[in-house]
């Protein structure tokens, strides 16, 4: 009964406002002059796209999204911004002269995307609703789901990206370290 | 309203349009790293609509993935971006266009 609910009726308005609010906070990303309303408008992005993924029965995704971005990024760009913000943000023109080659990338995207709308058959009913939180036949949740399959089918790529995690997070050591040992 | 997998498509359209508006667009860093994560959520959202269209969970491990991608990148660019203020002092994508460290 949820998953027909979920595609039609009140979900259909749901999703327009959700859509609608989260690309208004993106436009207000991009125009905004100050970063640290753009960190915010991003975070209030984030959180009505996570808002989306619990529409979509992507529970886990979206609170994965709220967590992650929420408490992880957003605070990460947060604490550079108060670092670096004051001397640099004041005086400093929001937009560079691009907006031709912008322009231009329009049509490049516009048109295979049209294309594609126009001419593909997509999926539009899910064949089985409940195969988002089923193991092995049974019904126990999204989230038990997505880690049965993240630890069983896609084990070697789960350890490649904490490698990769680590490396990053190496690579932000060191970038960071550099730098402070030229200004002694 | 029905909404069907094309809302989804024109939505994260849009959503990843803005991102790389503002990745060419944008002086400051920041804003740059910002429009970049917009991006990657765009991706994110086609994968969850496909996910639930063809009742593959794949889709929903697959943006997993691309978050924890994003957080590297994030981590990156932000020390990237102090290492250039430090080297700098600016934020402008403009100005910092030698490879000379």
């Amino acid at each position: 009964m949820g998953s027909n609910l979920l595609l039609t009726g009140g979900a259909g308005g749901l999703f327009v406002a959700l859509a609608l609010l989260a690309l208004g906070c993106a436009v207000a990303v991009v125009v905004a002059k100050n970063p640290v309303h753009s960190a915010l408008f991003l975070l209030a992005s984030f959180l009505w796209v996570a808002c989306i993924f619990i529409l979509q029965q992507a529970e886990f995704v979206g609170a994965v999204q709220i967590l992650v971005y929420a408490g992880g990024i957003m605070v990460l760009f947060l604490f550079v911004i108060m670092l670096v913000h004051q001397r640099t943000v004041r005086g400093l023109v929001t937009f560079q002269n691009q907006w031709d080659f912008a322009l231009l990338f329009l049509p490049v995207f516009l048109a295979p995307f049209l294309y594609v709308l126009g001419t593909e058959k997509l999926p539009e009913v899910a064949s089985n609703p409940d195969a988002l939180r089923m193991v092995d036949g049974r019904i126990v949740g999204n989230t038990k789901a997505v880690s049965w399959l993240l630890y069983r089918d896609y084990l070697l790529p789960f350890e490649v990206a904490s490698i990769f995690l680590l490396v990053a997070m190496i690579g932000a050591v060191v970038l960071g370290k550099r730098s402070l040992e030229k200004m002694d | 309203m029905t909404v069907t997998i094309n809302h989804f498509l024109v939505v994260s359209f849009l959503l990843f349009a803005i991102g790389f508006f503002g990745v060419l667009v944008r002086r400051n860093f920041l804003t740059v790293l910002m429009s970049v994560e917009l991006m990657l959520n765009a991706v994110n959202l086609n994968l969850i609509a496909f996910s639930r269209r063809l009742s593959d969970l794949t889709g929903q491990v697959f943006s997993v993935f691309v978050i924890t991608i994003a957080a590297g990148e994030a981590a990156i660019g932000l020390a990237l971006t102090i290492s250039l203020f430090r080297q700098r002092k600016t934020l402008n994508v403009e100005e910092a266009d030698v490879l000379k460290g």
